[in-house]
């Protein structure tokens, strides 16, 4: 799993620097739960999650007393912040949080709401594995105030869901699909993910008919990244799998946009394509945006006011710290202004609707017309002084980025 | 008894002018060292090791690459000529770049010390300056050295000793350096064996210059050995090659530190000291004699010495090039053969190109570059000079490809060195396969012992100057050992091979190459730039061409993909870092037309290493 960036050390009761407090109220405001379960590890995550098997009879660790380290967690935000904002959105990641009983999850749903108010328009998602829900499931979510679900798809294609570990059976979406909606999930999400070693464009392309087949709301699609220290990793260097190549990413990506957009999905991040603009997930634009959000769980990253902090890795060391009355985080990083400008243009490049033109420093703007000339970015939309990725800016976001960030 | 006969004042007689000949490790130093202690004028507490090599850089290398010269009092124990003697130990340069100021410290001696390594046996340019040394008709005394090592062959290399200089097997001398064993024998036969010193004590003064070294205090101190006359203190002197006359503000010896005298006379060792603040002024091989009733006739042998091998030396950070140009001044103080004068290059920027004896002499002065200044560099390939006549009967001198001049060539010229190499029989045919691949035409071959082999070959120095040391001692398993020497010039069918990136020439890149190597030499270059040059947002296509004519072509194929997929909350500290890392390292960037090329990519490209050896040749 990655590990964390460097920072300096948060003080033991979680303050916040005041500047940052100040700003606080300046933007929505959301929660992001992190729930550090997995039934067992993918070969190709590196995420901060644990089995059952890995986490032993730890007790402080364990799923069972999750919710009531959460439960801590959260007075530690509203005793931090003070008066914030009613929450717009809350999302569960993880892990697999349906690993959690139900109850639990729209429990915290509850917590949140108690603590700071949610929203009457709020978003509040969960990430779900095929193999960890069921109707009944569903609806207890559903009624328990999550109306917007993301289901872990991955792909269509047995051999590819083989390679990466995933033990569901695609032919369940469709009747999970069909719950969902039967429950009233009127925003519904398919993640998948493209250039598993052995993957065929024509794997891809039926991965994708077969996701478009569902009418999802949304669409997030990932390109594989093998990622250091994972079993995945191990089987490249090993060569018993091949790297995935960029070309062939590219082919994919350019594939599936041509196809979702053609079934009316339409780009509005690099991954991540929605039916309409109230079907964007407003949570994730949060983080694009230089929104604020807490980070909940083990190792979950938060950010308000230009301070990002991230929790402790472990679960028991995370529950540790809150039970013994301490902030959980491990670190954090008090950005200066020109660096929080690099992360907007950062993040902002990254959206179909771009940044203005005007929001960059004055240094890099002469390499707009080269870009323009390269076909990275769109000339329409300089006309109108935005910068916006075209299709083939954005597989090269990071040089356009790079280009437009002003030098060190 | 007796008291040191002082400078000025010393009977020829009783002076014995000797040098040591030796191979890199085969203890020329270490039997300096003990010399110096077993005459007693360094004593055991203020020993360094291997006392005569001053600078770092020959410590680390174990070779010696200015000399100097030591004026060692001995007393002669036991036989007939039983007494006191002053022995002048004339050190010498021990690499084929310097085969020049080698003949020059030769001509300074009545003797020489042929030191070998008695497990390995002589090595090519032990045996090229041992040639210089007969040539010279010089008494050569052969001694063994290293005899306490267990894997020491004495009886084998005393019998190929006594068959290359002509001598009894029994007459070749077995001493250990590093015990001190047979030392003294040695000194004893140097006093009975080389003739003493023989000059016209009243005639005009001749000296002849066998080194001169800058000094940061001093200036240029000039090493001279007296063939006639006196040179005095206070006297204004003439260096005859110029015409150019000097106060002489100091003379001495060196004892082993520097001891002021009122003169030196016929046959003595010394140094002078004449304000002079460049090396290039008391050039090694001239005659200095008196600038008052002077010699008319100055002793022979005197050369200049030019350049052979040529490079391009550029800053990596274009903002060091004054810093260089002060470096190459500074070295050039001390290196009368140093030659440089700017260069701009479209790929690399402000830089020198610089003229070196040889390839160690670049070498070493890359690496002063770098160690006493600091200065990242990089060089481009090392190339000859080569001599074009055009058509129209003009004629250009190359010492730069970019130079190479497009139009009607009628011939090219390029020189040629007189190669020796030893090597063990059983890389006989190895060797050969070697040198027929470079060009090589055989001369002549001897046995100097049933297991080892004199080859001698004729070669362009272009082919020498690449990598074919390296490739010699790879074939041969380390065993084989080569001296060369520039000797003629030859006609050739050279051509200039371009190569372009993305249309645009580099012209760094651009090398003279014979017309049948040419194709492998394009085609590897451009096979290694594609791996070493990163993949750009367009196709970038490598040629290699003659003139208009591409001979290979590769392509980096464009960057479609450079996104990561993801980027949510907790990935934004993280991407930030890698995206401001990324740009810091375009400054390392050089810009070829659109194209973004690594330092690296120059320097590996550069580098003479990994293109197939036989191919990447300029």
């Amino acid at each position: 799993m990655p590990s964390l960036p460097s920072g300096e050390p948060v003080p033991s009761n979680g303050t916040l620097p005041p500047q940052a407090l100040r700003e606080v109220g300046s933007q929505p405001f959301g929660i992001y739960v992190h729930v550090p379960y997995c039934a067992r590890r993918c070969g190709y995550c590196d995420f901060n999650t644990y089995t059952t098997a890995e986490l032993g009879q730890d007790r402080g660790a364990s799923r069972d007393s999750y919710a009531d380290a959460v439960a801590l967690e959260l007075d530690l935000a509203h005793r931090v912040l003070g008066e914030t904002p009613s929450v717009s959105t809350i999302f569960f990641g993880g892990g697999t949080p349906t690993l959690l009983p139900p109850a639990e999850l729209v429990g915290i749903v509850a917590g949140v709401r108690e603590r700071f108010g949610l929203r009457e328009d709020a978003e509040v998602t969960t990430e779900a594995n095929p193999d960890s829900v069921d109707a009944a499931g569903l609806r207890q979510l559903r009624d328990g105030g999550i109306n917007r679900i993301s289901f872990g798809m991955q792909s269509a294609v047995p051999h590819v869901l083989a390679t990466l570990d995933r033990t569901h059976d695609p032919a369940r979406l469709p009747e999970l699909m069909a719950a969902a909606r039967d429950a009233g999930f009127d925003q519904v999400s398919l993640d998948l993910i493209y250039g598993t070693p052995g993957e065929s464009m024509a794997d891809w392309l039926a991965s994708v008919l077969a996701a478009l087949s569902l009418a999802p709301d949304h669409v997030s699609a990932y390109a594989l990244i093998v990622e250091p220290g994972t079993a995945l990793a191990r089987q490249v260097a090993r060569e018993e799998l091949p790297e995935p190549d960029d070309d062939d990413l590219a082919d994919k990506y350019a594939a599936a946009d041509g196809l979702l957009e053609a079934a009316g999905l339409s780009w509005y991040e690099i991954s991540n394509w929605a039916g309409g603009p109230s079907s964007r997930c407003r949570h994730n634009q949060l983080y694009w945006s230089g929104g604020h959000w807490w980070g909940v769980g083990p190792g979950a990253h938060s950010h308000v006011g230009g301070v990002r902090w991230w929790n402790v890795k472990h679960p028991s060391g995370y529950a540790a710290r809150l039970a013994a009355g301490r902030s959980p985080a491990q670190a954090r990083e008090v950005l200066s202004e020109s660096t929080r400008q690099v992360e907007r243009v950062m993040l902002a490049v990254r959206l179909r609707d771009g940044l203005p033109v005007d929001a960059l420093d004055d240094a890099v703007r002469p390499a707009i017309p080269d870009m323009v000339a390269d076909g990275l970015i769109e000339a329409r939309a300089v006309a109108r002084s935005r910068v916006v990725l075209t299709p083939r800016g954005r597989l090269l976001a990071d040089t356009v980025t790079r280009a437009l960030i002003p030098s060190p | 008894m007796p008291p040191t006969p002082v400078p000025g004042a010393t009977d020829p007689a009783m002076l014995r002018n000797f040098c040591i000949i030796a191979h890199i490790d085969h203890g020329k130093s270490t039997l300096a060292d003990r010399m110096l202690q077993h005459t007693g004028i360094v004593d055991e507490r203020t020993m360094r090791a291997q006392y005569l090599d001053r600078m770092d850089i020959e410590r680390e290398r174990g070779i010696t690459i200015k000399s100097q010269a030591v004026r060692l009092p001995f007393e002669k124990t036991s036989g007939a000529d039983a007494g006191a003697y002053i022995l002048n130990l004339i050190d010498t340069p021990g690499h084929v770049d310097f085969t020049y100021e080698v003949s020059r410290s030769l001509a300074a001696c009545e003797g020489a010390v042929l030191l070998v390594d008695a497990a390995q046996g002589i090595e090519a340019q032990t045996l090229a300056n041992l040639y210089l040394a007969l040539e010279a008709d010089i008494l050569v005394i052969p001694v063994l050295n290293k005899i306490d090592l267990p894997s020491a062959q004495p009886e084998k290399y005393a019998a190929e000793l006594a068959h290359v200089i002509g001598c009894d097997p029994g007459d070749v001398l077995r001493v250990s350096a590093k015990t001190g064993e047979g030392v003294e024998a040695l000194l004893d036969a140097i006093v009975v064996q080389v003739p003493p010193p023989r000059g016209d004590p009243d005639g005009p003064a001749r000296a002849l210059i066998f080194d001169s070294i800058y000094d940061t205090y001093r200036g240029v101190v000039t090493y001279v050995r007296v063939f006639d006359g006196h040179l005095r203190h206070r006297e204004r002197i003439k260096m005859m090659s110029t015409g150019t006359v000097h106060e002489m503000l100091e003379v001495g010896v060196i004892s082993p530190e520097p001891m002021k005298a009122d003169r030196i006379g016929v046959g003595e060792v010394g140094y002078l000291i004449t304000g002079v603040k460049e090396v290039r002024q008391s050039r090694v091989g001239d005659t200095v004699t008196a600038a008052v009733r002077g010699a008319t006739t100055p002793l022979g042998g005197y050369r200049h010495p030019n350049p052979m091998v040529f490079a391009g030396l550029f800053p990596i950070d274009g903002d060091d090039y004054p810093v260089l140009r002060d470096a190459l001044d500074r070295l050039q103080l001390n290196d009368a053969a140093l030659a440089f004068e700017p260069e701009t290059s479209g790929a690399l920027g402000f830089g020198f190109r610089c003229g070196f004896l040889g390839l160690l002499h670049m070498d070493i002065v890359r690496e002063r570059l770098q160690r006493e200044f600091n200065l990242e560099l990089i060089s481009t390939a090392p190339n000859v000079v080569y001599r074009v006549g055009m058509e129209d009967g003009t004629e250009v001198t190359v010492t730069n490809p970019s130079e190479y001049p497009i139009g009607k060539i009628a011939e090219v010229y390029e020189p040629v060195v007189r190669a020796t190499i030893l090597t063990p029989s059983d890389f006989i045919g190895t060797v050969m396969e070697l040198c027929q691949g470079r060009r090589g035409a055989l001369q002549g071959m001897d046995y100097l012992s049933e297991d080892r082999v004199e080859m001698r070959y004729t070669l362009p120095l272009a082919e020498i100057v690449f990598d074919f040391f390296d490739a010699l001692k790879s074939r041969t398993k380390g065993y084989a050992s080569l001296d060369y020497e520039p000797v003629a010039e030859q006609a050739a069918d050279l051509v200039k091979v371009d190569i372009l990136l993305h249309g645009d020439p580099v012209d760094a890149f651009s090398a003279i190459v014979h017309r049948d190597s040419s194709y492998s030499y394009g085609v590897a270059l451009a096979q290694k730039l594609k791996e070493l040059i990163p993949r750009q947002q367009f196709e970038v296509p490598i040629q290699a061409a003659i003139g208009a004519r591409v001979i290979a072509r590769e392509t980096v194929r464009a960057l479609r993909k450079d996104v990561l997929a993801k980027c949510y909350g907790g990935d934004v500290t993280r991407k930030r870092k890698l995206l401001e890392k990324q740009k810091e390292g375009k400054k390392r960037m050089k810009m070829v037309g659109r194209v973004e090329v690594p330092q690296e990519a120059f320097i590996a490209a550069l580098s003479t290493g990994e293109v197939g050896e036989r191919t990447m040749r300029h």
